[in-house]
């Protein structure tokens, strides 16, 4: 069957952080440019973001990039890419200056600078005490952001696809990326747009699991559509679970409320992470005051008539203060707590929150795959940034406030890559390879065409449930095993999903069906990679990799300081070496971590 | 747990099927972690899969799920189910053409928050640092940089619904606001300039609807008089 075709120089999937800030790019440059978003720009999930973005600004006390960059290293537990990472945080000033010129609203200090609050991980001196590092816009950051990151592009008439989906990616026999193939809400058309430069930035796929800080729309569309194009997806065993989610809702509270002093306490009152990280407490990474968390938890020291959540108290904060600094969520803590945490603590659990894996990228945002001899060859045409690449600057847990950082600087740096390339390029667009078009074609047939089969809403809760018990903030050898068996059972269901609503008009049911044949894709990734790593670290920590004087925290770095590389044929792993070498100060060396 | 059931009334109509708009009856069985109207969709979805309307965050942050509830405009995701006298009755916002069953066509809307120029302009070369702004200062923008987009304002003004094409509408107006209250921004002459006409500001007939509409408790017809003030005193 033949569908139109449209052609541009570039395409970009998503128009969050990450693909309004490379947008800005092409679009600046002059190259006809198409941005495709499932929601209109500002409903992307960038606009929930809350505490804030880092850089070493030093407005309120010294700090430095390269303080930064330890933090980053040592709270990826040393699987972060050092190269990437000393590229991030040296940007970091730039581009957040870039931003406020842009008309970001952030909030100020009294001499007019943009203002900075310490953040769980982000210290001075390499690792001595928390520093002010976060750019924050009350508790409204990443609104402010994507919201000033919209408008700029309007300033610079960028051309937007607003509710077009992105079905599969088109990919030639050479390995060449062609464009993508994608869905009109409105109409039901699919049309191919065909592009010499292809970015992906779809975001995050937070919805396979039950309990997420994520949007519906999150839903790892750009991992699914990179997997069946035959592009492995990296460390997708490590999934950050946010120590407080609101129990019951999911909804984020962030990390700035204990940047601004809130205490995390247990069912006696105790302000128990003193046990857990004397130096940082409160503020100490992220996966350490999960577990700590789901430790006292366990141990019988929760509240609540179920004993199942933590207090995070704030009330002894000068009210005008949490009015000023954090008005969203008391907003929030009204709405889905019942509770005004002015006069009362809010109920917390650790909620599943961000993905540290993705799509295989370097630096400059190209998207890398392993090719005869090397591991990490450049897939021509096609560049990936924000959460749902891997650059790999999180590895195996990122610091709060790291990834509206990564957004900024990755994609700008895909964005300048993508505009280099296509103006370096002579040749004329390839033509388009049928197969490709006939994946989507077929996928969508199956859907018009299936009478019985499984539900789409049944086929994701058994999907998120069994996320949710095998693969969590603990694994369990055992567990993880029967998890991989039980996903793939899910696996076969979304293969049959059937739905009621044949409509050509802003078909949804097709829209989930189709979401969710991404989110499986993530969710086997994300099993089978965890399976597989018989160690701790990060936020990937296994009963069976105890901490030992051997190997502190479970972690081994002798068969495992590696990054996991998932193929979709055949669920097959391999693995690719850590750049250790940061470009151009020394290796910072590994080390036992500890807050 | 405790389950109930609720009474539902919606608006359906899918151009691809139906001559004409009709109300379905339907209901749903809801529990204790069902706190909020777009919780009991998302139910009612499960049991009809051809019930079309808009959402993502969840949480009142990203404007999608704007619906006309048991007659009044607020957000699915914002509005708690244990208030809502039954049948609920839910409506697709009023004012905008219907692509099909709760989701409009917001492009009109979008059109007047493009009109008013809604980036900064500042025609300096940027400094090496920030420009500076002082607490005060920045806190002009509170109350009005918040908005998100989600049009239960101007769908709930009558001066909207009657011309839409040349009323910049309450969210637009708010917007223009942000940007002439910010220091930094330097075309305020020209802003005021683009909306002094008998339609694009003027038809603000201070019907307050706009604020009682808006979930996120801002106040475009404050805003909108903060831009008439900027006139009169521009012209004295
Ligand atoms: C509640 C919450 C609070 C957070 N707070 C912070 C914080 O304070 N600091 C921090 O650094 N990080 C924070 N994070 C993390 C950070 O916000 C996200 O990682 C980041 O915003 C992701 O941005 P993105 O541009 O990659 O993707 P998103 O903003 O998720 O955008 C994805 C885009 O892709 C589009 N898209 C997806 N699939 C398709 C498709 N198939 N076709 C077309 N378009 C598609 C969507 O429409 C959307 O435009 C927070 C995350 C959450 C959930
Ligand atoms: S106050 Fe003005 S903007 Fe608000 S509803 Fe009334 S006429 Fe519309
Ligand atoms: S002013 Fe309020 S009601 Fe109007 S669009 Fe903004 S958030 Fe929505
Ligand atoms: S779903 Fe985002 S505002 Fe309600």
């Amino acid at each position: 069957m033949k569908i139109t075709k449209r052609t541009f120089d570039a395409v970009i999937v998503g128009a969050g952080g990450a693909g309004l800030r490379a947008a800005l790019q092409l679009s600046e440059s002059g190259l006809k440019t198409a941005v495709l978003t499932k929601v209109f720009p500002t409903r992307s999930h960038t606009v929930a973001a809350q505490g804030g973005v880092a850089a070493s600004l030093g407005n309120s006390e010294e700090d430095h990039w390269h303080w930064h960059m330890y933090d980053t290293v040592k709270g990826s537990d040393w699987l972060g890419d050092q190269d990437a990472i000393e590229f991030m945080c040296r940007k970091a000033n730039e581009v957040v200056i870039e931003l406020e010129h842009y008309g970001m609203p952030f909030d100020r200090t009294d001499a007019g600078k943009i203002y900075q609050r310490p953040f769980g991980g982000h210290m001075s001196n390499f690792g001595e005490k928390p520093v002010r590092r976060s750019c924050a816009a009350a508790d409204r950051t990443g609104h402010a952001m994507l919201h000033a990151l919209y408008q700029r592009n309007v300033r610079a008439n960028t051309q937007f696809f607003v509710e077009w989906m992105a079905l599969d990616l088109i990919r030639d026999a050479e390995g060449e990326v062609l464009g993508v193939t994608a869905l009109e809400m409105e109409t039901g058309e699919i049309v191919a747009f065909q592009s010499k430069a292809t970015i992906f930035a779809t975001g995050g796929a937070g919805r396979i699991y039950h309990s997420s800080t994520n949007a519906f729309i999150n839903t790892g569309d750009g991992l699914g559509m990179a997997a069946r194009a035959g592009i492995p997806l990296e460390d997708m065993e490590f999934w950050q679970f946010h120590p407080t989610g609101v129990a019951g809702a999911g909804v984020l509270i962030t990390e700035g409320v204990r940047g601004e002093g809130g205490i995390l306490r247990n069912s006696s009152g105790e302000r128990f992470m003193e046990r857990y990280a004397p130096n940082a407490k409160d503020l100490a990474s992220r996966d350490v005051v999960s577990r700590a968390m789901v430790t006292e938890i366990n141990e019988g020291r929760g509240c609540g008539p179920n004993k199942d959540f933590v207090l995070l108290d704030i009330t002894h904060l000068d009210p005008k203060v949490i009015m000023q600094r954090l008005p969203g969520i008391r907003e929030i803590s009204i709405q889905f707590a019942g509770t005004d945490p002015i006069k009362e603590p809010i109920p917390v659990v650790p909620t599943c929150h961000y993905q540290m894996g993705g799509i295989p990228t370097n630096y400059s945002g190209q998207v890398v795959a392993p090719r005869g001899s090397s591991m990490s060859v450049a897939v021509p045409g096609f560049y990936a940034a924000g959460e749902c690449a891997c650059a790999s600057v999180h590895g195996a847990n990122r610091l709060g406030t790291n990834s509206l950082l990564d957004l900024l600087v990755f994609g700008k740096s895909a964005g300048e890559t993508a505009v280099e390339d296509v103006k370096k390029s002579t040749k004329a667009h390839k033509d388009l390879p049928q197969e490709a078009i006939e994946r989507t074609l077929e996928r969508i047939n199956r859907l018009d065409t299936q009478r019985d089969g499984a539900g789409v809403h049944e086929s994701r809760l058994a999907m998120q449930r069994t996320m949710q018990n095998h693969c969590g903030v603990f694994r369990f050898a055992d567990k993880l095993k029967e998890g991989v068996s039980k996903i793939l059972d899910v696996q076969k269901d979304v293969q049959r999903t059937v739905i009621k609503d044949k409509s050509k008009v802003f078909n949804t049911a097709r829209i989930e069906a189709l979401e969710l044949e991404n989110l499986i894709e993530v969710a086997v990734a994300t099993m089978i990679s965890a399976e597989a790593r018989k160690e701790s670290r990060g936020a990937h920590v296994r009963d069976d990799a105890p901490d030992t004087a051997e190997r502190p925290n479970g972690r081994d770095d002798q068969n495992w300081l590696k990054h996991t590389l998932w193929f979709k044929e055949g669920n097959r792993l391999d693995y690719k070496s850590v750049k250790l070498t940061p470009l151009t100060v020394p290796t910072i060396e590994l080390k036992k971590r500890a807050y | 747990m405790t389950t109930r059931t609720m009474q539902f009334r919606i608006y359906r109509y899918d151009p691809d099927k139906d001559d004409k708009p009709y109300l379905q009856d339907i209901s749903v069985e809801v529990d204790a972690t069902d706190r909020k109207l777009l919780d009991a969709m998302v139910k009612l979805k499960a049991k009809d899969d051809t019930i079309a309307f808009r959402r993502s965050c969840r949480e009142g942050v990203c404007g999608s799920d704007a619906l006309n509830i048991n007659g009044r405009n607020g957000l699915a995701c914002l509005t708690d189910l244990k208030d809502l006298p039954e049948p609920v009755v839910l409506r697709p916002l009023p004012g905008l053409p219907i692509i099909r069953d709760l989701i409009v066509d917001m492009t009109q809307f979008f059109k007047q928050y493009h009109s008013i120029k809604p980036y900064l302009i500042n025609n300096d070369p940027p400094p090496e640092t920030e420009r500076l702004q002082t607490p005060e200062e920045r806190e002009e923008l509170n109350g009005v940089y918040e908005c998100i987009l989600c049009a239960c304002c101007s769908t709930a003004c009558p001066s909207f619904w009657w011309n839409p094409d040349k009323y910049v509408g309450p969210a637009g107006l708010l917007q223009a606001y942000r940007f002439i209250a910010d220091t930094r921004d330097q075309a305020t002459s020209e802003r005021l300039d683009n909306l002094e006409d008998p339609y694009r500001l003027f038809r603000c007939h201070s019907i307050m609807n706009c604020v009682d509409a808006c979930p996120k408790g801002l106040n475009p017809m404050r805003a909108i008089g903060k831009i008439k003030d900027a006139m009169v005193r521009r012209a004295v």
